[in-house]
Protein backbone atom coordinates (compact mmCIF):
# COMPACT_ATOMS: atom_id res chain seq x y z
CA UNK A 1 0.00 0.00 0.00
CA UNK A 2 1.31 3.36 -0.96
CA UNK A 3 2.17 6.06 1.55
CA UNK A 4 -0.56 8.57 2.46
CA UNK A 5 -0.82 11.94 0.75
CA UNK A 6 -0.66 15.24 2.50
CA UNK A 7 -3.61 17.35 1.46
CA UNK A 8 -4.47 20.85 2.62
CA UNK A 9 -7.62 22.64 1.47
CA UNK A 10 -8.13 26.20 2.68
CA UNK A 11 -11.06 28.41 1.78
CA UNK A 12 -10.33 31.75 0.12
CA UNK A 13 -13.57 33.56 -0.64
CA UNK A 14 -15.73 30.84 -2.19
CA UNK A 15 -12.77 28.99 -3.69
CA UNK A 16 -10.89 26.21 -1.96
CA UNK A 17 -7.15 26.31 -2.53
CA UNK A 18 -6.11 22.64 -2.54
CA UNK A 19 -2.48 21.61 -2.21
CA UNK A 20 -1.59 17.95 -2.52
CA UNK A 21 1.72 16.27 -1.84
CA UNK A 22 1.92 12.63 -2.89
CA UNK A 23 4.65 10.15 -2.11
CA UNK A 24 5.77 8.29 -5.19
CA UNK A 25 9.17 7.46 -6.76
CA UNK A 26 8.07 8.62 -10.27
CA UNK A 27 10.79 6.59 -11.98
CA UNK A 28 11.46 7.65 -15.58
CA UNK A 29 12.68 4.22 -16.68
CA UNK A 30 16.06 5.70 -17.67
CA UNK A 31 17.75 6.06 -14.28
CA UNK A 32 20.65 3.65 -13.81
CA UNK A 33 21.96 2.21 -10.57
CA UNK A 34 24.72 -0.34 -9.88
CA UNK A 35 22.21 -3.14 -10.46
CA UNK A 36 20.83 -1.83 -13.77
CA UNK A 37 18.09 0.42 -15.04
CA UNK A 38 15.28 1.23 -12.62
CA UNK A 39 12.01 0.30 -14.36
CA UNK A 40 9.39 2.85 -15.32
CA UNK A 41 7.08 3.52 -12.38
CA UNK A 42 4.92 6.62 -12.31
CA UNK A 43 1.47 7.98 -11.50
CA UNK A 44 -0.71 8.00 -14.61
CA UNK A 45 -4.01 9.27 -13.34
CA UNK A 46 -4.97 11.80 -10.67
CA UNK A 47 -8.54 12.68 -9.79
CA UNK A 48 -9.73 15.44 -7.47
CA UNK A 49 -13.29 15.29 -6.20
CA UNK A 50 -15.37 17.85 -4.33
CA UNK A 51 -18.13 16.24 -2.24
CA UNK A 52 -17.95 13.18 -4.51
CA UNK A 53 -18.11 15.16 -7.77
CA UNK A 54 -15.03 15.08 -10.02
CA UNK A 55 -13.62 18.58 -10.59
CA UNK A 56 -10.25 17.65 -12.08
CA UNK A 57 -9.26 14.55 -14.06
CA UNK A 58 -5.53 14.62 -14.69
CA UNK A 59 -3.18 12.36 -16.61
CA UNK A 60 0.55 12.42 -16.01
CA UNK A 61 3.75 11.24 -17.65
CA UNK A 62 6.98 10.23 -15.96
CA UNK A 63 8.12 13.87 -16.32
CA UNK A 64 6.33 14.87 -13.12
CA UNK A 65 8.82 15.20 -10.23
CA UNK A 66 9.37 12.58 -7.56
CA UNK A 67 6.97 12.97 -4.61
CA UNK A 68 4.61 14.97 -6.83
CA UNK A 69 2.97 18.24 -5.88
CA UNK A 70 -0.39 19.27 -7.30
CA UNK A 71 -2.17 22.54 -6.66
CA UNK A 72 -5.77 23.07 -7.78
CA UNK A 73 -8.65 25.39 -6.95
CA UNK A 74 -12.23 24.31 -6.38
CA UNK A 75 -14.98 26.86 -6.91
CA UNK A 76 -18.15 27.06 -4.82
CA UNK A 77 -16.61 25.37 -1.78
CA UNK A 78 -17.62 25.79 1.86
CA UNK A 79 -15.86 25.00 5.14
CA UNK A 80 -16.30 21.30 5.91
CA UNK A 81 -16.73 20.23 2.28
CA UNK A 82 -14.95 17.00 1.41
CA UNK A 83 -12.03 17.08 -1.01
CA UNK A 84 -10.78 13.67 -2.05
CA UNK A 85 -7.79 12.82 -4.22
CA UNK A 86 -7.12 9.50 -5.95
CA UNK A 87 -4.06 8.48 -7.92
CA UNK A 88 -3.37 5.34 -9.95
CA UNK A 89 0.11 4.43 -11.21
CA UNK A 90 1.29 2.32 -14.15
CA UNK A 91 1.50 -0.76 -11.89
CA UNK A 92 -2.17 -0.28 -10.92
CA UNK A 93 -1.19 0.69 -7.40
CA UNK A 94 -3.60 3.32 -6.11
CA UNK A 95 -4.29 5.55 -3.16
CA UNK A 96 -7.21 7.75 -2.08
CA UNK A 97 -7.12 10.34 0.69
CA UNK A 98 -9.75 12.81 1.83
CA UNK A 99 -9.75 16.07 3.82
CA UNK A 100 -12.30 18.65 4.84
CA UNK A 101 -12.01 22.25 3.64
CA UNK A 102 -10.67 24.54 6.39
CA UNK A 103 -11.40 28.21 6.90
CA UNK A 104 -8.74 30.41 5.33
CA UNK A 105 -6.60 32.95 7.13
CA UNK B 1 -51.96 -2.10 -16.09
CA UNK B 2 -51.12 -3.36 -19.55
CA UNK B 3 -47.44 -4.20 -19.02
CA UNK B 4 -46.85 -6.77 -16.23
CA UNK B 5 -44.77 -5.22 -13.46
CA UNK B 6 -42.70 -8.37 -12.81
CA UNK B 7 -41.71 -8.60 -16.43
CA UNK B 8 -40.68 -4.96 -16.50
CA UNK B 9 -38.47 -5.31 -13.43
CA UNK B 10 -36.77 -8.36 -14.86
CA UNK B 11 -36.04 -6.52 -18.10
CA UNK B 12 -34.69 -3.44 -16.28
CA UNK B 13 -32.45 -5.58 -14.08
CA UNK B 14 -30.91 -7.36 -17.05
CA UNK B 15 -30.09 -4.26 -19.04
CA UNK B 16 -28.67 -2.56 -15.93
CA UNK B 17 -26.27 -5.44 -15.32
CA UNK B 18 -25.20 -5.38 -18.96
CA UNK B 19 -24.44 -1.68 -18.79
CA UNK B 20 -22.28 -2.09 -15.69
CA UNK B 21 -20.36 -4.95 -17.29
CA UNK B 22 -19.70 -2.88 -20.41
CA UNK B 23 -18.47 0.08 -18.36
CA UNK B 24 -16.13 -2.10 -16.28
CA UNK B 25 -14.64 -3.62 -19.41
CA UNK B 26 -13.84 -0.26 -20.91
CA UNK B 27 -12.00 1.14 -17.91
CA UNK B 28 -8.67 -0.52 -17.45
CA UNK B 29 -7.58 1.38 -14.35
CA UNK B 30 -10.55 0.23 -12.29
CA UNK B 31 -11.52 3.72 -11.19
CA UNK B 32 -15.07 4.10 -12.37
CA UNK B 33 -14.71 7.65 -13.65
CA UNK B 34 -11.18 8.08 -15.05
CA UNK B 35 -10.60 8.54 -18.75
CA UNK B 36 -8.10 6.03 -20.19
CA UNK B 37 -4.48 7.18 -20.24
CA UNK B 38 -3.74 8.97 -23.52
CA UNK B 39 -0.94 6.66 -24.71
CA UNK B 40 -0.57 8.28 -28.14
CA UNK B 41 0.03 11.74 -26.72
CA UNK B 42 2.21 10.69 -23.77
CA UNK B 43 4.48 8.38 -25.76
CA UNK B 44 5.01 10.84 -28.61
CA UNK B 45 8.59 12.02 -28.96
CA UNK B 46 8.05 15.02 -31.23
CA UNK B 47 5.88 18.06 -30.61
CA UNK B 48 3.77 17.47 -33.74
CA UNK B 49 2.91 13.95 -32.60
CA UNK B 50 2.15 15.17 -29.09
CA UNK B 51 -0.30 17.76 -30.39
CA UNK B 52 -1.87 15.17 -32.68
CA UNK B 53 -2.28 12.82 -29.70
CA UNK B 54 -4.04 15.59 -27.81
CA UNK B 55 -6.27 16.22 -30.81
CA UNK B 56 -5.02 19.80 -30.88
CA UNK B 57 -4.94 21.65 -34.18
CA UNK B 58 -5.10 25.27 -35.25
CA UNK B 59 -3.37 26.50 -32.12
CA UNK B 60 -4.06 30.14 -31.29
CA UNK B 61 -1.42 32.08 -29.33
CA UNK B 62 -3.18 33.58 -26.32
CA UNK B 63 -2.26 36.21 -23.75
CA UNK B 64 -4.99 34.90 -21.47
CA UNK B 65 -2.84 31.95 -20.44
CA UNK B 66 -0.32 32.62 -17.70
CA UNK B 67 2.56 30.22 -17.12
CA UNK B 68 4.27 30.70 -13.80
CA UNK B 69 7.74 29.13 -13.82
CA UNK B 70 11.26 30.20 -12.89
CA UNK B 71 13.43 31.81 -15.61
CA UNK B 72 16.33 29.69 -14.44
CA UNK B 73 15.87 26.39 -12.63
CA UNK B 74 19.03 25.09 -11.02
CA UNK B 75 17.66 21.61 -10.53
CA UNK B 76 15.89 20.14 -13.55
CA UNK B 77 14.36 17.43 -11.34
CA UNK B 78 12.04 19.92 -9.65
CA UNK B 79 10.76 22.74 -11.84
CA UNK B 80 7.64 24.34 -10.37
CA UNK B 81 5.14 25.19 -13.13
CA UNK B 82 1.68 26.67 -12.72
CA UNK B 83 -0.77 27.40 -15.52
CA UNK B 84 -3.73 29.74 -15.23
CA UNK B 85 -6.21 30.17 -18.06
CA UNK B 86 -8.54 33.13 -18.14
CA UNK B 87 -10.22 31.86 -21.33
CA UNK B 88 -13.93 31.24 -20.64
CA UNK B 89 -15.10 27.61 -20.62
CA UNK B 90 -11.62 26.15 -20.28
CA UNK B 91 -12.04 22.37 -20.65
CA UNK B 92 -8.50 21.10 -20.41
CA UNK B 93 -4.93 22.22 -19.76
CA UNK B 94 -1.90 20.31 -21.05
CA UNK B 95 1.67 21.04 -19.94
CA UNK B 96 4.46 20.27 -22.41
CA UNK B 97 8.24 20.52 -21.89
CA UNK B 98 9.21 20.81 -25.55
CA UNK B 99 12.68 19.27 -25.42
CA UNK B 100 11.99 16.42 -23.00
CA UNK B 101 12.35 12.89 -24.44
CA UNK B 102 8.56 12.62 -24.12
CA UNK B 103 7.36 16.23 -24.32
CA UNK B 104 3.90 15.87 -22.78
CA UNK B 105 4.19 16.05 -18.97
CA UNK B 106 0.59 16.37 -17.89
CA UNK B 107 -2.92 16.84 -19.19
CA UNK B 108 -5.78 17.95 -16.96
CA UNK B 109 -9.49 17.87 -17.75
CA UNK B 110 -11.26 20.61 -15.83
CA UNK B 111 -14.84 19.77 -14.91
CA UNK B 112 -17.59 22.11 -13.75
CA UNK B 113 -16.60 23.39 -10.30
CA UNK B 114 -12.89 23.20 -11.00
CA UNK B 115 -10.98 26.42 -11.55
CA UNK B 116 -8.85 26.71 -14.69
CA UNK B 117 -5.64 26.62 -12.68
CA UNK B 118 -3.14 23.84 -12.07
CA UNK B 119 0.21 23.87 -10.36
CA UNK B 120 2.75 21.07 -10.28
CA UNK B 121 6.45 20.26 -10.52
CA UNK B 122 8.15 18.88 -13.62
CA UNK B 123 11.37 17.12 -14.49
CA UNK B 124 13.17 18.78 -17.38
CA UNK B 125 16.18 17.37 -19.22
CA UNK B 126 17.46 20.63 -20.67
CA UNK B 127 16.69 24.29 -21.26
CA UNK B 128 13.44 24.42 -23.19
CA UNK B 129 10.14 26.14 -23.73
CA UNK B 130 7.38 25.05 -21.37
CA UNK B 131 4.19 25.18 -23.39
CA UNK B 132 0.60 25.17 -22.17
CA UNK B 133 -2.16 24.02 -24.49
CA UNK B 134 -5.63 25.00 -23.35
CA UNK B 135 -8.85 23.67 -24.84
CA UNK B 136 -11.84 25.96 -24.51
CA UNK B 137 -15.14 25.67 -26.40
CA UNK B 138 -13.52 23.12 -28.72
CA UNK B 139 -10.71 25.52 -29.77
CA UNK B 140 -7.06 25.20 -28.79
CA UNK B 141 -5.05 28.07 -27.34
CA UNK B 142 -1.39 28.08 -26.42
CA UNK B 143 1.34 30.00 -24.66
CA UNK B 144 4.99 29.23 -23.93
CA UNK B 145 7.70 30.32 -21.58
CA UNK B 146 11.38 29.44 -21.63
CA UNK B 147 12.94 27.82 -18.59
CA UNK B 148 16.72 27.58 -18.43
CA UNK B 149 17.99 24.42 -16.77
CA UNK B 150 21.37 24.31 -15.05
CA UNK B 151 21.41 20.59 -14.20
CA UNK B 152 19.11 18.24 -16.11
CA UNK B 153 16.67 16.10 -14.14
CA UNK B 154 16.04 13.10 -16.34
CA UNK B 155 18.83 10.74 -15.28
Amino acid sequence: MADPMKIRATLQGDTADVRILMRHPMETGTRKTATGVVPLHFIQSVIVQHNGRTVLDGQWSQAISRDPFLGVRVKGAKVGDKISVTWVDNKDDKRTDEVAVMAGA
Amino acid sequence: MKYPRRKFLKFAGCTGALFVAAAAGLLKTGTAWAAPWNKNAFEAKAMAETLKGLGASGLIESKDITITAPDIAENGAIVPVAVTSRIPNTQSIAIIAEKNPFPLAASFDIMAGGDSYVSTRLKMGQTSDVRAVVKADGKFYTAAREVKITVGGCG
